[in-house]
């Protein structure tokens, strides 16, 4: 069983199957992450691109390691020391890569839309590490992952999805595939932060957090994205932390064995108290030992399927 | 490479095709690795430092079964680890029905051991060296043994067994299937005519 497909551009494409497929590929590399020496031959030869032009830590960091665990060979592609400051264009920078045998190009760009476009335009495996504010596939399938791993099924839990929703990649992209996976949907945030359209994707909206807590069986908080925000969305940064931020008394309105996760970095005491991000129901750390399992079975899958 | 069928698939043995010949019943299956046991045992001067390690799938069960055995003889109980291969194949790229990944499980220590790889059928001996490359990456065994029900020959690399529950002559085009109880099915080996991709 493979992918039916040569890029992984978002979650909206995937069906149920394929999730299950990489979800359970994911548990088998997730052994090879615990052994001593964590390295498998399987893509040994192959050639991995990070193309990243928005700064990241997590994903393109767990990309890397996950493709050297896989014994292929990893190119980080900086930007900023890149021709791409000579005005070289996307597509342009795409096809030399590609001319350089580059099997997989995982990129992460500001415009929506971005890898779509990569995808029809070079024969290399694209991956969408997060396109504006559209999705971010391997983010949402570790926390599918991290979430599966601990409550089993995914079939009707009750997750809360708290923040900037409208500016979120990891929002949409977790919306999708919750709700694949038989999930309730509450997304949470003022409503400044929440798109007019998102019921419309299954979700029902909240703007008091207290009310959308009740009963809830995870929590995805998201970051307040201050770096994407024209007009200001709220007062202050203090009156968005009283009435938003995840504080041990919000948690007790959750169930019992709630669980707490977010896509990182995390702003502490902004969007999440200091004692929550470091509690016993914070998943924020599994989240990124998981994602290098998840992004090792994306590449196996896709590298796979490449006949 | 054994091809596997699935868990509940029933075929009674009158029902086969006229061309599937059953070459090892379950008592045959039973004997042999009785035989098996007692010359891992003996070659090994009983169970101190030794470990199995089946290739899934069939050689997990297999594993399994000596395991049991050699706890009736000697009353040790040795570990047991299951070893999936896929990530260690040559030939990932190129198959066309790309193999489902399953999971290692190696939860002992394999430094120093002397390690009885298992598997049902040894056929060109490119599992082996696939098993033997995922081995070596948990640690240094002292020595690898290879332990086999079916040696159906036609080796394309320099690998042998060191216990051999039956050798099977086959040609080329001949599939040899092992079916097992685990799956639900009767212990038994066959062999039929096989037209189209081998393994």
């Amino acid at each position: 069983m493979a992918l039916k497909r040569k890029d992984l551009l978002g979650i909206r494409d995937l069906d149920t199957e394929e999730i299950n497929l990489i979800l359970d590929t994911a548990e088998s590399f997730k052994e090879v992450t615990t052994r001593d020496i964590k390295k498998v031959p399987t893509l040994r030869g192959k050639t991995v691109v990070n193309l990243f032009f928005e700064p990241s830590t997590r994903t393109r960091t767990s990309f890397e390691l996950a493709a050297k665990r896989l014994s292929a060979d990893v190119i980080n592609f900086s930007v900023s020391t890149s021709s791409v400051v000579k005005g070289e264009s996307l597509v342009d920078t795409a096809k030399n890569l590609e001319a350089m045998q580059a099997d997989v190009i995982i990129i992460r760009h500001w415009a929506v839309g971005a890898p779509h476009l990569l995808a029809r335009t070079v024969t290399s495996s694209i991956i969408n590490g997060g396109d504006g504010a559209h999705e971010h596939p391997t983010q949402a399938l570790l926390d599918l992952f991290t979430l599966r791993e601990r409550k089993r099924s995914l079939d009707g839990l009750k997750v809360a999805i708290v923040g900037d929703i409208d500016h979120s990649r990891v929002a949409r992209s977790n919306l999708y595939g919750l709700k694949k996976m038989g999930a309730e949907v509450r997304v949470v945030g003022p409503a400044t932060m929440i798109p007019p359209e998102i019921e419309s994707l299954g979700a029902t909206v909240y703007y008091h957090l207290d009310e959308a807590l009740y009963g809830v069986d995870a929590i995805i908080m998201l970051r307040l994205q201050q770096e994407r925000q024209g007009t200001p969305l709220f007062p202050t940064l203090r009156e968005y932390s009283r009435l938003y931020c995840l504080t041990p008394e919000r948690l007790h309105l959750a169930k019992r064995d709630v669980l707490v996760m977010h896509p990182g970095p995390i702003n502490r005491g902004v969007e999440i108290a200091p004692e929550v991000a470091d509690g016993l129901s914070s998943l924020i750390l599994e989240q990124v030992t998981n994602g290098i399992a998840v992004r090792m079975a994306v590449l196996f899958l896709l590298a796979e399927g490449k006949v | 490479m054994a091809r596997r069928v699935g868990v509940g698939a029933r075929t009674p043995i009158d029902e086969m095709s006229k061309e599937e010949k059953v070459v090892l019943d379950h008592l045959g299956m039973q004997r042999a690795l009785n035989r098996i046991t007692h010359e891992v045992l003996e070659h090994n001067k009983g169970t101190e430092g030794l470990a199995l390690v089946g290739i899934r799938t069939g050689g997990v069960y297999l594993a399994h079964r000596l395991a049991v055995k050699i706890h009736e003889i000697e009353k040790v109980r040795v570990p047991v680890g299951e070893l999936d291969i896929t990530l260690y194949r040559d030939d990932l790229t190129t198959k066309k029905n790309p193999p489902v990944l399953k999971k290692t499980a190696l939860s002992f220590d394999i430094h120093d051991k002397s390690i009885v790889l298992v598997d049902d059928v040894l056929f060109t001996g490119r599992t082996i060296r696939a098993a033997m490359d995922g081995l070596i990456d948990f640690g240094r065994p002292r020595v690898i043994q290879l332990a086999v029900l079916i040696d159906r020959g036609h080796r394309e690399l320099p690998i042998r067994a060191d216990y051999v529950g039956k050798n099977l002559p086959t040609s080329r085009d001949e599939a040899v299937q092992v079916f097992f109880e685990e799956e639900g099915e009767e212990d038994r080996v066959t062999i039929k005519k096989h037209i189209g991709e081998g393994s």
